[in-house]
């Protein structure tokens, strides 16, 4: 787990300077919440990084050893490994101020 | 038949594996119900939890998953190493799954409704992966300093707890002890089936544990402070006094290894399982008769246990030698077994889980425990005097014969033995100097022998190169 992810690491920093996001939305099964969750990324990317960022989905349902890497105990969680440092933005992300500061594209009040 | 036998089970118990939490608890913790574990830091939570999860699997082949909050696995493993428990061979076997889950507040960005799942979704893997039956987590309410929202954490926590008695997993949770309720963060709202509560608090600069179990619903359980240790095997709650006056007696006789006394008590010596206080000022020839006990059950082919909290083994030796008696060989012989500590080396509960200890590996048929006052300059009264209650009871109960020797202080009434223990003893015997006509005369009588005619004499008696002789028939 651990080195899959430094790897993915590695390929993202060697790709030049063009600002990129690589997201990995960690979900518990297709509830409402999480498909609130993911439209709810997907508005905010296309209107602040059209072809910029990249989303991973992971169903915990289905993989759930994966919790472990990221320590993702809330769900929804949305993993920011990519611009670094890593953030973790917790919850459905209807509050768009707050998923825009936690991107990395809004400065913190 | 109209009589019934109470055919009510009571709820099923969970064995701990834990020396002295079982009986305790009357045969371990609620099956397939969450327990809480509480106290301050550095009270023994994590590792009663630990102990729990790695006895379960060696012990009961119970697998288990350890939830770890604050300290990740590798520490864990090691922390636990010197007690003997090897977790990561127990993970490579497959019988246990740790995880260590940490939130960094940092890091976290709260946008909207949420909840624990993925708290569930990593303990269910686990517990699923080993086929768990027992779970730990420690100490959950970490999540409180990682997590914004108090609201949904509480209920999530509920929900969890729920959870897991519908996994029919037994859990331990621990709590850190709050200010004014047991857990900082009211976990015992939550998980109410069964409540300990461990303690640890200097005592005249001496380090003493204690373990209470504050509630436990459905089942009866010891209520007093127990106390507690940690030693090179783990976690030891001394249960004691609990058991009851119920342990067994017998007429049989063991003698007192001076032949002249034993006519004092009948011609038969001591009652075998009895427990024989010896007290005298100081020079009065104590450890001398105790070492003479000690050498006449060797000399039977019998085990005995010496306690000494004031000379070495090699010092004994020496000077019982001097008085014809020779301890060396029955040592050798692995017949006699020496333990001498000085008394503040440790806590009470330390001196008292070691003679338990000493006493099941050992299993003496006598034990020594020379003098029962050192131990004053590290307790109060009271607690000696339940200590020494524990000590007598369980050697009771091992039919071992304990002789106790006592040092009246100058000055204090003889008849009165410092610790107040004289109540405990069946066998009280007084030794004192006297002066006759310029000479130090040592005289021994019997103050009381519980169940056995005995002699009233005030005996005079010498200790000689060839032993302690008692000067004349006594009758």
């Amino acid at each position: 787990m651990q080195t899959a992810v430094n790897d993915k690491k590695t390929r993202k920093q060697t790709k030049g300077l063009k600002k990129e996001w690589e997201l990995r939305l960690y979900v518990a099964g297709q509830t409402e919440r999480s498909v609130k969750a993911f439209l709810n990324l997907k508005k905010i990317c296309e209107e602040h990084m059209p072809g910029q960022y990249h989303i991973e989905v992971i169903d915990l349902m289905k993989q759930p050893q994966l919790a472990r890497g990221d320590q993702i105990v809330a769900v929804p969680t949305l993993v920011r490994k990519l611009p670094e440092p890593i953030r973790k933005i917790i919850g459905d992300l209807s509050d768009t101020e707050r998923v825009l500061i936690g991107l990395d594209l809004r400065e913190r009040s | 038949m109209a009589r019934r036998k109470s055919k009510l089970k009571g709820i099923e118990k969970c064995p701990t594996g834990i020396r002295g939490l079982d009986e305790i608890t009357q045969g371990g913790l609620p099956r397939g119900r969450p327990t809480l574990v509480c106290g301050s830091a550095g009270c023994g939570k994590t590792l009663l939890a630990m102990e729990f999860v790695v006895r379960g699997i060696t012990e009961y082949n119970e697998p288990g998953v350890f939830m770890a909050f604050e300290e990740n696995a590798q520490e864990l493993a090691k922390n636990v190493e010197s007690l003997g428990m090897d977790v990561n061979d127990l993970v490579k076997k497959n019988k246990m799954a740790v995880d260590y889950v940490h939130i960094e507040k940092s890091e976290i960005e709260e946008t909207g409704e949420y909840d624990l799942e993925g708290l569930f979704v990593r303990l269910g893997s686990m517990i699923d992966q080993i086929g768990a039956k027992r779970v730990v987590l420690d100490t959950v309410e970490a999540l409180f300093a990682g997590l914004p929202n108090e609201a949904i954490l509480r209920a999530e926590l509920r929900r969890l707890f729920r959870w897991l008695k519908s996994k029919k997993v037994t859990a331990i949770i621990t709590g850190e002890k709050g200010e004014s309720t047991l857990t900082r963060h009211g976990l015992e709202e939550y998980v109410s089936d069964c409540v300990i509560f461990l303690d640890h608090r200097i005592i005249n600069q001496v380090a003493t544990r204690r373990l209470r179990i504050v509630k436990y619903r459905g089942s009866q359980h010891g209520t007093n402070e127990y106390p507690t240790m940690i030693d090179e095997t783990g976690l030891s709650v001394l249960p004691i006094s609990s058991l009851g006056l119920t342990y067994p007696v017998t007429t049989s006789r063991v003698s007192t290894g001076i032949p002249k006394l034993d006519t004092m008590f009948a011609g038969k010596g001591f009652y075998r399982g009895s427990s024989i206080l010896l007290s005298g000022t100081a020079g009065t020839g104590k450890s001398s008769i105790a070492a003479s006990f000690a050498n006449s059950v060797c000399e039977k082919g019998e085990k005995c246990l010496y306690f000494s909290f004031e000379e070495s083994p090699p010092q004994i030796i020496r000077n019982m030698r001097s008085i014809g008696i020779d301890l060396e060989k029955w040592e050798k012989k692995g017949l006699l077994k020496f333990h001498s500590s000085r008394p503040t080396l440790f806590g009470l509960e330390a001196h008292l889980v070691t003679i338990h200890k000493l006493a099941e590996e050992f299993k003496p048929h006598a034990v020594i425990v020379d003098p029962i006052t050192s131990l004053t300059s590290i307790g109060e009264t009271v607690e000696i005097k339940s200590m020494l209650t524990r000590v007598i009871d369980f050697l009771k109960n091992e039919k071992v014969t304990g002789i106790f020797t006592s040092l009246t202080a100058a000055g204090n009434a003889m008849e009165q033995s410092e610790v107040g223990i004289s109540s405990l003893m069946d066998t009280w015997l007084l030794l004192r100097n006297t002066e006759i006509e310029g000479d130090r005369k040592r005289m021994l009588y019997i103050l009381k022998s519980r169940g056995m005619a005995h002699s009233s004499k005030v005996q005079q008696f010498m200790i000689t190169n060839e032993g302690i002789k008692l000067l004349e028939e006594a009758k």
